[in-house]
């Protein structure tokens, strides 16, 4: 998955398990709610029945749990390395125009100008494909796509920013600054995907029909399991040696290099992953929601993910995920049932979550029960 | 769009220049101009316009409104609100039931225009030459009014009209069948500045243009000579507007070097206290519309202390309601100015509308200084470029002679050593953080006079802003500065060479790689202040 990171940097802890006896529990019920509970209740549980999941229960569901990935991945770098990241809505969308390259190209000739092109070339007049989508109708050249083209961005990037040690907020900022430059690029019709509108009207995927309610459950299923998966990979990575040193590095960088360490590696093994995580998020998400534009990419959406990892809790793997289900649980209501106050409610989020629970909701939960969770972090 | 403008001018012209009775026109060459194939027709116009007969113009405006009937007898009729008149002896007429109306194609109605505007060019009043020649120089003349070209330019005192008129009639001669016509011509032109003239000559060199030789390399070189003119407008305007931008930009980014460069507090709400400096204009301009609409030219001079005064007073609130808790914490502190960010767009929607408002300039900001023929400088931007320097020129004297601005850098070098000497730091950074805002809202005011108002005004250039503090270096106004005017005019010049998206991405990919190099800035800090 990972081919950027130091090869100390993978393999799970090998200082004791992995979990305790209750975090196997948790992995255990969300794998069993998420591969048996959820598709039995959409699937096999007929409609109108009290436990019947509905198909907008499944894709609010399956957004959000995309969206967790990338709080999660919010949380290695600025939780656990201190790196506050305004750009991450780049890998996102990264990911997820690869992904939606593919499936422009299984539109086949069945988009509103029957030809071998995706609509949006017709529509410019190109004749032929460019450069950048040669590989762009096989799946698994996508599939790399979706993980090298983050990494690479993430590595080029992060190589050159913590070489020079720019830090803090000065790193925020230009990360922000290389995301709003990349809306603006892919704003261009001329850069070769869609433009404003981006990719749409998806038909199939590996030749299957989108629509299909099977198709959807089984990236639903996906979706979960790689959420879980990442959890695992996060934690493994957390519990390293290298997930030490991040931590150090996060709290103290000169006391880190001047015992020997090299920040840069850490931070760019980690940078980088966390970029991967993102892009890999964008590319379940494509397909689910349908539609992949430059807004992705928008300052906005960049900050909304800090939020994600602000509101569960820095430092924990699980706080992001609860994060992320909050907050865009409570967005999906809000712009339903009241969407003049959803603006309201986010901000005051913000200042609410900054101001009075610096460790967000996992910090709130530890002080109403142990103060087990309260040691491992310190914001 | 072009003849209804021209027939617009034409009836005004008439109006002034041609009010004398209707001294009839021959009667043969009316019914060569209303009847016939176009060719001979516009034959006969051409013939008309260059011998500049008495009542041609009346007629030509009459055949452009529909308003001219034939009779197989051979009279030419002008029907005006149910009456008719002879168009040869200006006599009233009688139309008979087998009169034709004299159609006219779109061929028919161009030339019609075009020899209604060169007899204009005979006006008796001179503004009305000076519009017609304008008009002509703009459009390119037609070759069929050459004759009529001459006659005025003979006819002609102004000496400045009478240039200008050698010039038009080069313009016509440039394509004339006579060669040493064509080479006085090409060489009068190319001392001419205008764009007309480059794209005649450029048209000239065309494959189906000038065929001699010898006047191909002469209107090339009269090409380079109008080029070179040119360029000077041309490089003159880029470097106008790349100062209007920097201006802008510095002024928006002046507000946020204070609370960012001097106080160290990430401030995402910037933008939004622009946005309601700007929505405070336009409440000012409205109680001016309101209550004094005699005095409305002056709104600006009290909607700028308002816009000011307002913005000061919301980011007052801001620092002591959340601002002052987060000290320390710049990560934070961005987040939580974001959601205060959000809260002040909705809060501006719910109360004003998600619509852009619309804030009128003062009538003295309209127009602008014509410089050259192709540049002219709008009197808002220098107005803007004017405010940025007062701005500008206010906030260094406040942070460097004044009371508060001793106070100010002297909590930002060493908070507890200040407080030690009795400064209330609190209350500095109370003061320092709603000047900021207060000059944010400033910033908001002059954009209110080029730019939409509307409540995300401040979303579109908070990444602006902040990578004109970041570039410029923290704590520093003269890196603020001169980052405003580089980027505005990197951004103008590129813009130029590359199309204005790719000169955004292209300035933003400029800073990331310059920031790589230089993490602190154009003018980095020394000393232990700059570890921080």
């Amino acid at each position: 998955m990972n081919t950027a990171a130091p090869a100390d940097l993978l393999p799970a802890s090998r200082r004791g398990l992995l979990l305790g006896p209750a975090g196997r529990v948790a992995v255990v019920v969300a794998l069993l709610a998420v591969a048996v509970v959820a598709p039995v209740l959409n699937l096999l549980v007929p409609a109108g029945h009290p436990l019947h999941l509905g198909d907008y229960g499944v894709a609010l569901v399956a957004r959000i749990m995309c969206y967790a990935i990338c709080a999660l991945a919010m949380d290695l770098i600025w939780g656990y390395a201190g790196i506050l990241s305004l750009g991450h809505g780049l890998y996102f969308a990264l990911g997820g125009y690869a992904m939606g390259m593919y499936l422009m190209r299984q539109i086949g000739r069945d988009g509103n100008y029957r030809s071998e092109l995706p609509d949006f070339m017709v529509f410019l007049d190109w004749k032929q494909l460019p450069w950048h989508w040669a590989g762009s109708s096989s799946f698994a050249f996508q599939m790399l796509l979706v993980v090298a083209a983050p990494a690479l961005v993430a590595g080029v990037f992060g190589w050159f920013a913590f070489r020079s040690r720019i830090k803090g907020v000065y790193f925020s900022i230009i990360t922000q600054a290389l995301t709003f430059a990349a809306m603006l690029l892919f704003f261009r019709n001329e850069t070769g995907f869609g433009g404003n509108n981006g990719f749409t009207d998806f038909k199939r995927i590996l030749g299957v029909p989108l629509a299909l309610p099977s198709t959807r459950m089984v990236l639903f299923v996906l979706t979960g399991c790689t959420l879980v998966g990442f959890a695992l990979l996060a934690r493994a990575v957390v519990n390293s040696k290298a997930g030490r040193v991040l931590q150090a590095i996060r709290d103290a960088e000169s006391r880190v290099m001047f015992t020997g360490y090299d920040p840069l590696r850490y931070k760019l093994a980690v940078w980088v992953l966390s970029a991967v995580m993102c892009g890999v998020a964008g590319a379940l998400y494509v397909p689910q929601v349908g539609i992949i534009n430059p807004s992705e990419m928008s300052p906005a959406a960049s900050i909304e993910m800090a939020i994600w990892a602000a509101v569960g809790g820095r430092g924990t793997l699980v706080g992001p995920i609860v994060g992320a289900f909050f907050v865009s649980g409570a967005k999906s209501w809000f712009t339903q049932a009241f969407p003049e106050f959803w603006l309201y409610f986010l901000g005051a989020l913000f200042i609410a979550v900054t101001l009075f629970l610096p460790r967000g909701l996992m910090g709130l939960a530890a002080r109403f029960t142990t103060q087990r969770t309260a040691r491992r972090i310190k914001a | 769009m072009l003849i209804r403008l021209l027939r617009g001018l034409a009836a005004a012209a008439l109006a002034a220049a041609l009010a004398a009775p209707a001294a009839a026109l021959d009667a043969a060459t009316a019914r060569a101009i209303a009847t016939g194939d176009n060719d001979a027709r516009i034959a006969a116009l051409g013939a008309a316009v260059a011998r500049a007969e008495p009542g041609l113009a009346e007629f030509a405006q009459a055949l452009l409104d529909d308003a001219v009937k034939t009779t197989p007898a051979g009279a030419v009729l002008v029907v005006r609100d149910e009456h008719a008149v002879d168009a040869a002896t200006g006599q009233p007429a009688t139309v008979p039931d087998d009169a034709e109306d004299a159609s006219n194609n779109n061929r028919m109605r161009g030339a019609l225009a075009a020899a209604l505007g060169g007899l204009r060019l005979l006006s008796k009043d001179p503004a009305a030459r000076r519009a017609a020649i304008d008009e002509l120089s703009r459009n390119g003349a037609d070759p069929a009014l050459l004759p009529l070209v001459d006659k005025a330019w003979a006819g002609e005192t102004d000496a400045g009209l009478k240039a200008q008129l050698g010039r038009l009639r080069a313009s016509v001669q440039v394509a004339s069948p006579d060669r040493a016509q064509r080479l006085a011509a090409i060489d009068l032109l190319s001392h001419s500045d205008e764009p007309a003239v480059r794209a005649l000559l450029q048209a000239r060199l065309a494959p189906d243009g000038e065929a001699d030789a010898t006047l191909r390399v002469a209107i090339e070189r009269a090409l380079a000579q109008v080029d070179a003119r040119l360029a000077w407008g041309e490089r003159l305007g880029v470097l106008f507007t790349g100062i209007s931008l920097g201006s802008i930009l510095l002024l928006v980014a002046l507000g946020l070097a204070i609370t960012y460069g001097l106080m160290g507090v990430i401030n995402m709400a910037h933008g939004e206290l622009m946005m309601i400096g700007a929505y405070t204009t336009w409440l000012v301009q409205n109680l001016f519309h309101r209550f004094a609409p005699g005095l409305f030219d002056a709104y600006l001079v009290a909607a700028i202390p308002a816009a000011f005064l307002v913005s000061a007073g919301v980011g007052a609130v801001l620092e002591r309601g959340v601002i002052r808790f987060l000290y320390g914490r710049p990560l934070e502190t961005l987040l939580a100015t974001w959601g205060i960010s959000l809260v002040l767009i909705q809060g501006v929607r719910s109360l004003f509308g998600a619509q852009n408002v619309q804030v009128e300039n003062p009538a003295w900001m309209s127009g602008g200084i014509a410089v050259a023929s192709n540049l002219v400088l709008p009197w808002n931007r220098i107005a803007i470029i004017a405010f940025a320097v007062l701005v500008l020129a206010g906030t260094g004297l406040l942070i460097a002679r004044t009371r508060l601005g001793l106070f100010v850098r002297g909590v930002t070098q060493n908070r507890r050593m200040a407080s030690c000497t009795g400064i209330d730091t609190a209350r500095t950074d109370t003061l320092a953080f709603s000047l900021g805002a207060g000059i944010a809202g400033l910033a908001g005011c002059a954009l209110s006079q080029v730019g939409n108002v509307g409540p995300d005004l401040g979303q579109g250039y908070i990444v602006d802003a902040f990578m004109v503090v970041v570039l410029g270096g923290v704590g520093q106004l003269a890196g603020t500065v001169l980052a405003a005017l580089g980027l505005g005019l990197m951004n103008k010049v590129l813009e130029g060479v590359a199309g204005a998206v790719l000169a955004k991405i292209m300035v933003l990919v400029f800073i990331v790689v310059f920031i790589q190099k230089r993490p602190q800035g154009l003018f980095a800090l020394k000393g232990r202040s700059a570890e921080s």
